[in-house]
């Protein structure tokens, strides 16, 4: 919707007061904006049409700020459940959206959140069929927070199950790691510096549709490894499954930019956030195909093979270091912080 | 990247360590000074790829690691009392004797992560109404920036600012431990990002007095496995030469400028390392005119005295008597979601770097 058509300049408590105010802010922003036969119903919620089995996931966004070179919290916030349900090998269809507000946002920014709400669910694909909105006072939160949940009907073809993994299977990585949570840091308070780099936040379920339509049962499992970076999305899969993983540092998708910004604060890449990034373990007998395919898309542009799972040291990552070393990769504790020196 | 890729190349890796497998003939015991360089033995996977012979010992130069409890539970006590602390990351997750700076934050406290102090003096400036203060912590590395905050807020006229020194020396360290008596050293390698600041002029007395070499040397692999070729060289001849690997940072007289405005605000005084004891001239402390500047003496927390976990065995791990895999703790009731003391935190500290990235867990 157009910003300047806004009879307030605020969000306060009352728009979240259930009242006369809650309703304006809803035909004013939210209605117009999701005009849609679902949310049309003006209802307590929505009834909606499914075929064979549903993958469901629901996501809190809370980033800080929420501006950020590349996008911002309403575009993260669909996409993020989007592909949280896309991993699971199934078609996004439906996402409920509920907003914390805290009280004195800008009009024209909340709007500006919607609209970008809106553009990344037409891209993905999917309606915004249930919502809420609350506010609450001032302190009391960090400017908005949103809560997506996701639903998706499983591929036909797709079998995802991190127990059919197996000796010999192909770990692939579909594009450059931590560029998402690089951008974020590059705009904290006390950790500006100045760069390009922007979030990688982007919609992936097209892409793992096609690779379902191409490979099905040949694909193992899919993983989005947001916080916590690659290593803790890694650690988790060997220590659950019980399997051996080997990555090569070499091997590792890293652009310059954000290799150079990771050196300077002391951050490893492995564990740095990624949201349009995602792992495949694929049979071996595949791998350079599925490499092949995603690299014609542009948000698979820099796929590649970092590693496979093998029959040593079950249940621990080890990475190949560049110079021919070996270590352990061990999930993330607590939050990441830059070194000191 | 340009002077990165270079030295983390694989064939000038091999040939290095080829070179230190050639010409070691029996076991020598090298210490590298800096909790960096440990952190990029062990990320490498370097220390598996060394001859049996050379055996290395992780040295005291964590910052974090070797900042005393009670300074920890000042920067609490400072947050408790509605003070803006300000600090580098990895010191606010290092447990005090009750809790962490990070805990202190989520009970309340205006705690500010941040890269660089001169930050800290901008967010005075804007709270003027509040006390701000920096959690000034590190070797001689982070002291030059550390002290131009100080040099800034009083030229900005800043009334509100202050810095809570925990600022040590290396080449007293290292004289502390070539002075155990349980020592085992043979050799260093000279921590580079120091000697940037710094030089290397203060180790030619250690050199000579206890007959021992120390290579200067710097942290990515092809540094790390050539300053330690430079060190098996010099202890087959016998030779005890103090050696700049790190020469593309690294000059004799060290950075002047930085070495200048050090000067201009502290003075060489007694500190207490955490797990060493106190070291007598082994530290900064502001000088008389910066007082003001001083957080211990502006909120009158001097006194705040606390002991140590005695499950920790973090003395004999800083000073390289033992390996944090020697700890009975280690791994059992200490880890970096609990670690009893600081080793364990920094990423930098031995005991976490073990835990993190080493090989005897792989199989």
């Amino acid at each position: 919707m157009d910003k300047r058509q806004l009879g307030f300049d605020r969000i306060n408590l009352g728009h979240g007061s259930g009242g006369i105010m809650t309703r304006e802010l809803l035909d004013e922003i939210i209605f117009k904006t999701f005009d849609n036969p679902y949310l049309g119903q003006k209802h307590d919620g929505s009834i909606v049409e499914i075929e064979g089995k549903m993958a469901i996931s629901t996501d809190s966004f809370v980033v800080s700020p929420i501006f950020f070179k590349g996008g911002n919290i309403g575009e993260l916030a669909v996409n993020g459940t989007v592909n949280d349900v896309a991993m699971c090998g199934a078609i996004p269809k439906f996402l409920s959206l509920a907003f914390i507000v805290e009280e004195g946002l800008k009009a024209d920014e909340f709007v500006e959140i919607v609209n970008s709400v809106k553009a990344a669910t037409d891209r993905c694909g999917v309606k915004v069929i249930t919502g809420d909105t609350k506010v609450v006072e001032r302190g009391k939160g960090d400017k908005i927070f949103i809560n997506t949940t996701g639903f998706g009907e499983v591929h036909p073809k797709a079998k995802i199950s991190a127990e059919r993994i197996e000796i010999g299977d192909k770990i692939i990585v579909s594009g450059n790691i931590a560029q998402h949570g690089m951008a974020i840091m590059s705009q904290r308070e006390g950790l500006e510096f100045q760069s390009s780099i922007e979030s990688d936040t982007t919609n992936l379920n097209f892409l793992i549709e096609n690779l379902l339509n191409n490979f099905g049962h040949k694909i193992k499992l899919f993983r989005d490894p947001t916080r916590g970076g690659l290593a803790s999305t890694l650690s988790e899969i060997a220590s659950d499954t019980d399997s051996g993983i080997v990555i090569h540092e070499n091997k590792l998708p890293l652009e310059k930019q954000v290799a150079a910004a990771c050196e300077i604060l002391g951050l490893d890449p492995l564990y740095v956030a990624n949201e349009g990034v995602f792992v495949a373990i694929v049979k071996e007998d595949i791998a350079s195909q599925v490499v092949e395919l995603l690299s014609k898309d542009v948000k698979g542009s820099n796929a590649i093979c970092v590693g496979e799972i093998t029959d040593n040291h079950k249940g621990k990552v080890v990475m190949q270091s560049a110079i021919g070393g070996k270590r352990i990769v061990t999930p993330l504790i607590g939050e990441h912080l830059p070194r000191i020196c | 990247m340009k002077y990165l890729n270079e030295y983390r190349n694989i064939e000038a890796t091999k040939r290095f360590l080829q070179n230190i497998e050639e010409s070691v003939t029996r076991p020598w015991n090298i210490m590298e000074i800096c909790g960096g360089q440990t952190h990029s033995l062990v990320k490498n996977g370097i220390l598996d790829l060394l001859p049996q012979h050379v055996r290395m010992i992780h040295g005291p130069g964590c910052p974090v690691c070797v900042t005393p409890l009670h300074l920890i539970d000042k920067a609490i006590e400072l947050l408790e009392n509605n003070v803006i602390v300000c600090s580098f990351g990895d010191m606010v997750r290092v447990p005090g004797s009750k809790k962490s700076l990070l805990e202190a934050k989520a009970d309340g406290g205006d705690l500010r992560i941040l890269y660089s102090p001169i930050e800290a003096v901008t967010i005075a400036k804007n709270n003027p109404n509040k006390e701000v203060v920096f959690f000034a912590v590190g070797f001689e590395t982070t002291a030059p920036a550390n002290a131009l905050s100080v040099l800034h807020a009083q030229k900005q006229g800043l009334k509100n600012y202050s810095i809570l020194v925990s600022h040590v020396l290396v080449p007293p360290a290292m004289e502390a431990i070539l002075d155990d008596e349980f020592c085992n050293v043979d050799a260093f390698l000279a921590a580079g990002h120091v000697c940037t600041i710094m030089g290397y002029e203060a180790y030619y007395g250690l050199a000579e007095k206890y007959k021992i070499p120390i290579v200067v040397t710097g942290f990515e692999p092809v540094d790390l496995v050539e300053g330690i070729y430079m060190a098996v060289k010099q202890l087959e001849k016998g030779t005890h030469i103090v050696e700049n690997q790190y020469s593309r940072a690294v000059k004799e007289e060290g950075n002047v400028a930085a070495k200048a405005v050090i000067n201009e605000i502290f003075e060489i005084g007694n500190r207490e390392w955490r797990g060493i004891g106190e070291i007598p001239n082994s530290g900064y402390v502001l000088t008389k005119p910066f007082r003001d500047f001083d957080a211990e003496y502006r909120f009158g927390i001097q006194n705040i005295k606390v002991a140590e976990n005695s499950e920790c065995i973090a003395s004999d791990i800083l000073k390289g008597i033992k390996k944090p895999n020697q700890c009975k703790q280690f791994g059992v009731t200490c880890n970096p979601s609990n670690p009893l003391g600081a080793p364990m935190v920094s990423s930098e500290g031995a005991c976490a770097a073990y835990y993190h990235f080493s090989n005897h867990l792989i199989n």
